[in-house]
């Protein structure tokens, strides 16, 4: 039962004020939705909850202690992250690189055994690339690096997941398939799941919580229900929204012009 | 991944062609023994046959073994550490320190048993010097090291060519052979043996962290991997690969880029069975090249550098447009 938490925390980038004194916790059985616009710093900030950047003052912390301090081979057993792009430059195959999930709950000179074998084929299945095993990465369609590399995370089995844009490249069939995933990751009430995302339905949707970052440091977050309405979403997006109410719940449109 | 059958039969292979390798090494050359001479000098190590075998041509073919292991090793690594699959283990300048080290050493005319200790002391100097200017503070950069080394390592062509340009007619041969990469004089020292073991065994030991590395330094960091620590010990390690190899034999060309190359075609990237394989293939790759370079003019011998090259091209360019059309 691991909560990842910021305390105070003020992230910067390249003189863009990301957050100012963010104070979040995201608990087991919470799927967070990161929203914003382009460059706000959204990549940034999970970098921050990732422990692979420094927020410029204040802390992250997991499990009550500074992550910037915890060994990463610990971390990586209880946080993973799905990063925006994948680029293979080396030729694996697509079984090979789910396998590396695995990688933190190895030890030095340990192979990869049959359980470990089971798991990367189970979440290789999960994703729809069950008969890709033996393929080469890197004549993967963007699309399918996606579902692999979401798969990977899968393997890892970390009790909290960080994606960053988890549906890019997906086909609608594949994001539904994918957020549900998250979603069900979560459900169980020991996992927690913080995703930044583009699109506001999926985050209506699926997410308990959101984030939203207005630019200048300003922030807002809270249970979706509460949040998600036509006056935060102009003024995160600048730019006309229309309210729509669906069977499941509010749905967000861009008004044209 | 491999299957396990396919694998043993893989290194079952390398095994019974390294040894070939050494056999043909030893029999054939200026004097070429057939085989009932061979068992007459291999066992009577007081003959003149036999001081030929025990004294130049096995200890040669050794060296040739070591050199091409150290150097298909120092490639693996190289292109995992930059994350580039046409590093090389001479990008960084470590064989350009070590080869002005040498050059300057035959140039004031210092004995030849001596040239291989600064040619050492040459690649290490050059290693702390790309090691301290490239560190820095911050995350890891892998196109800082990379600049730093291949601007290093143009540095030390410059340092050469001058060396080429003042340096007396009669030591130019030497010099152009020890550029082009040279067994003639080269004998196993067991320094370098105990080096390639122990690096070997290291690299084998972190081999799951390289597959990861491989994926980026952000995926491995992501992963569990310490890794700006883990980068600068590779590049350690890679370093002092070439720097005993060069101190051996010189720059022997495409041995380092090509093998580890063929190696990843051959048995895709999984560095547990990359590593072994590439070191063997390297090794044996070297001993036939070399035994080709002794005899193919003999009595005259070539540069071994000239031969790695010359094999070594058309085959990387077969294999490559062969694994294009598979694909």
């Amino acid at each position: 039962m691991s909560v990842l938490e910021c305390s105070k925390v003020n992230v910067r980038i390249a003189g863009i004020q990301v957050a100012r004194e963010l104070d979040l916790k995201i608990q087991p059985g919470q799927f967070w939705g990161l929203l914003g616009p382009n460059g706000i710093g959204k990549t940034t900030l999970l970098k921050c909850l990732a422990g692979l950047d420094q927020p410029a003052t204040g802390q992250v912390l997991f499990e009550s202690r500074n992550i910037n301090e915890l060994p990463r081979k610990l971390l990586a057993r209880h946080i993973g992250m799905l990063q925006q792009h994948t680029v293979y430059v080396f030729d694996s195959s697509v079984l090979q690189t789910a396998l590396t999930g695995r990688h933190p709950h190895l030890a030095y000179w340990e192979r990869e055994g049959a359980e470990d074998l089971e798991k990367a084929r189970a979440a290789l299945d999960a994703v729809g690339l069950n008969d890709f095993q033996a393929r080469s990465v890197t004549g993967l369609s963007g699309g399918e690096a996606r579902r692999l590399a979401f798969a990977a995370l899968l393997v890892q089995q970390p009790e909290i997941m960080l994606l960053d844009e988890p549906t890019n490249h997906l086909d609608l069939k594949h994001q539904v398939k994918i957020m549900g995933m998250i979603q069900s990751h979560t459900r169980s009430g020991r996992h927690s799941a913080f995703a930044a995302l583009h699109d506001i339905n999926l985050a209506a949707s699926y997410c308990s919580h959101v984030v939203m970052l207005f630019g200048e440091g300003n922030w807002c977050a809270g249970p979706t229900s509460e949040m998600l309405d036509e006056t935060s979403l102009e003024k995160l997006y600048h730019c006309t929204v229309e309210r729509l109410e669906g069977p499941n719940g509010p749905r967000f449109h861009p008004a044209p012009g | 991944m491999m299957p396990t059958a396919h694998r043993r039969l893989l290194f079952l292979v390398l095994t019974l062609l390294s040894a070939a390798s050494i056999l043909i090494a030893s029999a054939a050359g200026s004097v070429t023994m057939n085989w009932s001479e061979w068992f007459a000098a291999i066992s009577n190590s007081s003959s003149e046959q036999g001081e030929l075998l025990w004294r130049l041509r096995l200890p040669r073919a050794a060296a040739a073994w070591t050199v091409g292991a150290l150097l298909s090793l120092s490639g693996c690594l190289m292109q995992v550490l930059l994350r580039n699959p046409l590093a090389d283990p001479y990008i960084l300048g470590v064989s350009g320190g070590a080869s002005f080290a040498a050059l300057f050493g035959m140039t004031l005319g210092v004995a030849a048993g001596v040239i291989p200790a600064l040619a050492w002391a040459g690649a290490m100097a050059s290693i702390l010097i790309v090691f301290s200017l490239a560190r820095g503070e911050g995350p890891w950069s892998g196109t800082r090291l990379l600049l730093t080394g291949v601007v290093t390592a143009s540095g030390w062509a410059a340092l050469i060519s001058l060396l080429l340009t003042l340096g007396p007619d009669s030591s130019l041969r030497g010099m152009l052979f020890w550029l082009i990469g040279d067994l003639s004089y080269a004998k196993l020292p067991y320094w370098a043996l105990a080096i390639l073991v122990l690096v070997f065994l290291a690299c084998l030991g972190m081999a799951r962290s390289l597959n990861v590395l491989a994926m980026g330094e952000t995926t491995a960091r992501l992963l569990g991997e310490p890794t700006r620590k883990l980068l600068w010990f590779v590049y350690l390690l890679a370093s002092i690969l070439t720097a005993t190899a060069v101190s051996i034999a010189g720059n022997i060309g495409f041995v380092g880029l090509i093998v580890p190359h063929l190696m990843r075609l051959l048995v895709g990237s999984d560095h547990r069975i990359l590593l072994p394989a590439a070191a063997m293939f390297g090794g044996l790759f070297l001993v036939f090249s070399d035994t080709l370079a002794r005899t193919i003019l003999a009595p005259r011998q070539l540069p071994v550098g000239v031969v790695t090259a010359l094999l070594g091209v058309p085959l990387f360019l077969l294999l490559l447009n062969r694994a294009r059309v598979k694909q």
